[in-house]
């Protein structure tokens, strides 16, 4: 296989693989903010236990982010050269801007959420998991700038540079704010927050529907589970109004990519599909069912509008069609299903109808797969519908600059048997991580948050983060059961 | 201005390094150590020794990899491309040593411990040492072509220079990280640290005298800036009396000032390696002119400012995080709930 070829499939796999942490880094931050909360607020020690139980879950998955995360930033340099060539003077204020705002923040208030519970006061905590919070939503903003910039560029020019003769071109930034605020940043940026909180919201539903199908922690369970619920159902909506938002954006922008993600082949007025199987051959869709009129409607508030369909663009430079329109749809459908899931489900809560509901509830464990897949699919539409380029072309102030095909991005001097090696490398650690991952996962899930009794004087936390047995005496003095040293 | 603002990133990259250097490295440090530590509450006390301090202390090189890219784009591609097994090895030696770290502890069962125990070591001395590995690869230059593309094979890497720096780096690290658990730990194991901070300055301060002599010996054009600048000796002189302050601070039983002088040995090693390259960034072999320099290699004007502008607004902020964080968790490590 070529080099390219690998190079995008270790890209895609390593992004996609550390994609399983942020969003429910930031997800889980907004509800463990909230329980924090009403810990502050009542100073219920029901509250405080809450919070702890999510702060292990979210500081295990905070530590997989990192990890993954940096892989990154050096694959920029190792397999897209060329490409960080062309992007480096933009990119790179993003990037930089990403490690001094956000993740220094995030990293440095980690260590006192996480670790600090005894050191600090408790309004010290919540400011600390309010800062951790917000330093990874700061995290997302600079890193879905960097992107949003390269999918609809703006605020810079193209440079052509001369080296030792060789002639190169580099995109240069010409206005900070302009580069920031790029066309798609802010839609693109609310619908990737949404889509973490609603992670976050499925994600302690599930856990706390579990324990209450198995009858264990229902003080908690039953303390969590609403306000999981409420946010859930409300990022869910909001997802609706940003998605619309997102489609109108990407109509106007990158009009390839939103007929790639519709099946529309020939312009004219255009037809909402529901599902189907778009074959690019025969520019028909199989077995879909459509409504007349709607996508015309969607965008243009008129049926009869046209819509610039795939025919508008040579061939090479139209996006792969089939993944663009399943990706697209898969998101879609989850969205769907995430509103009507939550609605349906919010006034049964009163009188905690719904705790007896057991099918719905087991409907809630699962759930949590969802967003996750959800989450993957829009970020596969978005970067699959938008090959073959890397940085699109554009228009500025009348000048068309040149864009970068992701063919062009790659390193001058890596040979295809390396990047093998390193994805089969890659592939195995990952594939390790997760599973130890789901493992210790399942071992909290199944200890469960600390009991009634107030967490200082239970005995290694509730043997739960299994701190070797370790027990605090009255007198504040630290022993070690010998029996568990290793 | 454009110059005058690639000679400040230069500036502030070295900061970034050894801001990196100094902190990273006595995780690593510890991380090379641990195996040594016999039972499961001292490794335990290793480990949570930087618990809450590692997670802060990558970001560093996360930063040092943003400014690099930002502010010398063909730099960070040239090296990161050129570099392709080594820094794969890296990013896989960081992954390991988080997961060890964020692992070991959650479950009771020896072999368990024991894998992520051995992960935690491995992942530590590798990266440590491929790090001063890719230091000396760069000071010694790769073989640059005109166009900035640069094939560098495992015969480049099997050369006694990156050999022997990674060797030292480890070693370096190693002191490091023994002096830091110095300040971290108390009793029966604080006396076994001081045993293995004398050996590990032994071990380092023979790998610097060979280091030192075969740079020299090999690499004249890295030692060059003091035929040009004869003030820079006073770098080496620091150094040189920064290493000399560690066994005799180790001796008199303060080991605030033992870190204190490790930490400069870092800085003064790291801030050589800087004056060994400038102007250069990518030292080519093949024909000098075909280095990527400071000026060459640099984003725009602009990008260059704005970026100085960022870290401005940023770095009050980062310094004051980092400053609280060490102060809540100052003093020895107690286990508790919280703990790994």
């Amino acid at each position: 296989m070529s080099v390219e070829i690998l190079s995008r499939l270790q890209f895609a796999g390593t992004v996609m693989f550390h994609y399983l942490f942020p969003p429910l880094t930031i997800g889980l931050g907004l509800i463990m903010v909230l329980l924090e909360f009403q810990w502050l607020r009542t100073r219920d020690m029901a509250w405080n236990r809450a919070a702890r139980f999510w702060t292990r879950i979210f500081a295990l998955n905070f530590a997989l982010g990192v990890a993954t995360g940096i892989v990154m930033e050096f694959e920029f340099g190792t397999n897209w050269a060329a490409y960080s060539r062309f992007v480096g003077d933009v990119f790179g204020s993003a990037l930089a801007a990403e490690g001094i705002f956000a993740f220094f923040l995030e990293s440095g208030f980690l260590a006192v959420l996480v670790f600090g519970w005894d050191r600090v006061g408790p309004k010290m905590h919540f400011f600390s998991s309010l800062m951790v919070w917000f330093g990874g939503m700061f995290s997302a903003v600079w890193i879905v700038v960097a992107n949003s910039w390269q999918q609809t560029p703006a605020g810079y020019h193209i440079v052509q540079q001369n080296v030792h003769g060789k002639i190169t071109h580099r995109a240069e930034i010409t206005d900070f704010w302009a580069m920031v605020l790029n066309p798609s940043s802010v839609d693109r940026l609310s619908h990737v927050l949404i889509g973490s909180m609603i992670l976050g919201a499925f994600f302690v539903m599930s856990i706390c529907a579990f324990y209450i199908l198995r009858n264990r922690h229902l003080d908690f369970a039953k303390r969590c589970f609403p306000i999981a619920l409420v946010v859930g159902a409300i990022f869910s909506l909001m997802a609706l109004v940003s998605g619309h938002s997102n489609a109108q954006m990407v109509a106007a922008n990158q009009p390839a990519k939103l007929a790639a993600f519709e099946g529309h082949f020939r312009t004219g007025p255009a037809a909402l599909t529901l599902f189907g199987w778009p074959d690019g051959e025969s520019e028909t869709i199989h077995a879909g069912v459509e409504l007349p009129g709607m996508l015309s409607w969607l965008i243009h508030a008129d049926t009869k509008a046209d819509v610039t369909g795939l025919d508008a663009f040579p061939e090479d430079e139209r996006p792969p069609l089939w993944l663009s329109f399943q990706a697209y749809h898969l998101m879609v459908a989850l969205g769907i299903f995430f509103i009507a899931l939550t609605l349906g489900a919010l006034p049964l809560l009163k009188g905690g109808r719904l705790y007896r509901m057991r099918p719905l509830l087991w409907v809630f464990v699962f759930a949590v797969l969802g967003p996750i897949v959800a989450n993957q699919a829009g970020w596969v539409a978005a970067e699959v519908g938008r090959q073959p380029w890397v940085v699109y072309p554009s228009e500025q102030d009348g000048v068309s600059m040149m864009g970068l095909r992701t063919t062009d991005g790659l390193s001058e001097s890596v040979e295809a048997g390396h990047v093998l090696w390193s994805i089969v490398m890659f592939g195995a650690i990952y594939l390790l991580l997760f599973a130890v991952w789901v493992f210790v996962l399942n071992e909290k899930i199944r200890h469960g948050p600390a009991s009634e009794a107030p967490p200082e004087k239970t005995p290694g936390g509730d043997g739960f983060l299994a701190v070797s047995g370790a027990h605090v005496e009255p007198g504040g003095a630290l022993l070690i059961d010998r029996e568990s040293d290793a | 201005m454009q110059e005058t603002y690639a000679i400040i990133w230069f500036g502030l990259l070295g900061v970034l390094l050894i801001g990196y250097t100094i902190l990273d490295g006595f995780d690593f440090g510890v991380g090379i150590l641990h195996p040594l530590a016999k039972s499961d509450r001292d490794r335990r006390v290793l480990m949570n020794s930087i618990g809450p301090l590692w997670d802060g202390n990558e970001v560093w090189l996360v930063t040092f990899g943003g400014a690099l890219f930002a502010a010398f784009p063909d730099a960070y591609a040239t090296v990161f491309s050129a570099f392709y097994v080594p820094f794969m090895l890296l990013l896989v030696a960081l992954i390991f040593r988080a997961v060890s770290l964020e692992f070991r502890s959650k479950m009771k069962f020896g072999r368990w411990r024991g894998i992520w125990d051995w992960g935690f070591f491995g992942s530590s001395l590798l990266a440590a040492f491929l790090l001063g590995a890719a230091g000396g690869r760069t000071m010694l230059g790769i073989r640059l072509d005109n166009a900035m593309r640069a094939e560098v094979g495992l015969m480049d890497w099997l050369h006694p220079i990156p050999l022997l720096v990674g060797a030292m780096t480890v070693a370096l690290f190693a002191m490091h990280g023994a002096i830091f658990l110095l300040l971290k730990t108390d009793g029966e194991l604080r006396e076994t640290v001081r045993g293995w901070a004398k050996t590990a300055f032994a071990c380092f301060a023979a790998l610097y005298v060979v280091v030192t002599i075969i740079v020299v010996v090999m690499a004249p054009r890295a030692t060059a800036i003091f035929d040009m600048h004869p003030a820079f000796w006073i770098v080496p002189a620091l150094n040189l009396l920064a290493v000399a302050n560690i066994p005799r601070a180790l001796h008199n039983g303060s080991p605030h000032y033992a870190f204190f002088s490790s930490s400069c040995t870092i800085a003064a090693l790291a801030f050589l390696f800087a004056t060994a390259m400038f102007p250069n960034l990518v030292v080519s072999t093949t024909n000098p002119a075909w280095s990527i320099t400071l000026f060459n290699g640099c984003s725009s004007e602009k990008t260059l400012k704005l970026m100085l502008i960022i870290a401005c607004i940023g770095m009050p902020f980062v310094l004051a995080y980092t400053a609280t964080v060490y102060w809540v968790f100052r003093g020895r490590v107690q286990l508790d709930e919280a703990s790994y």
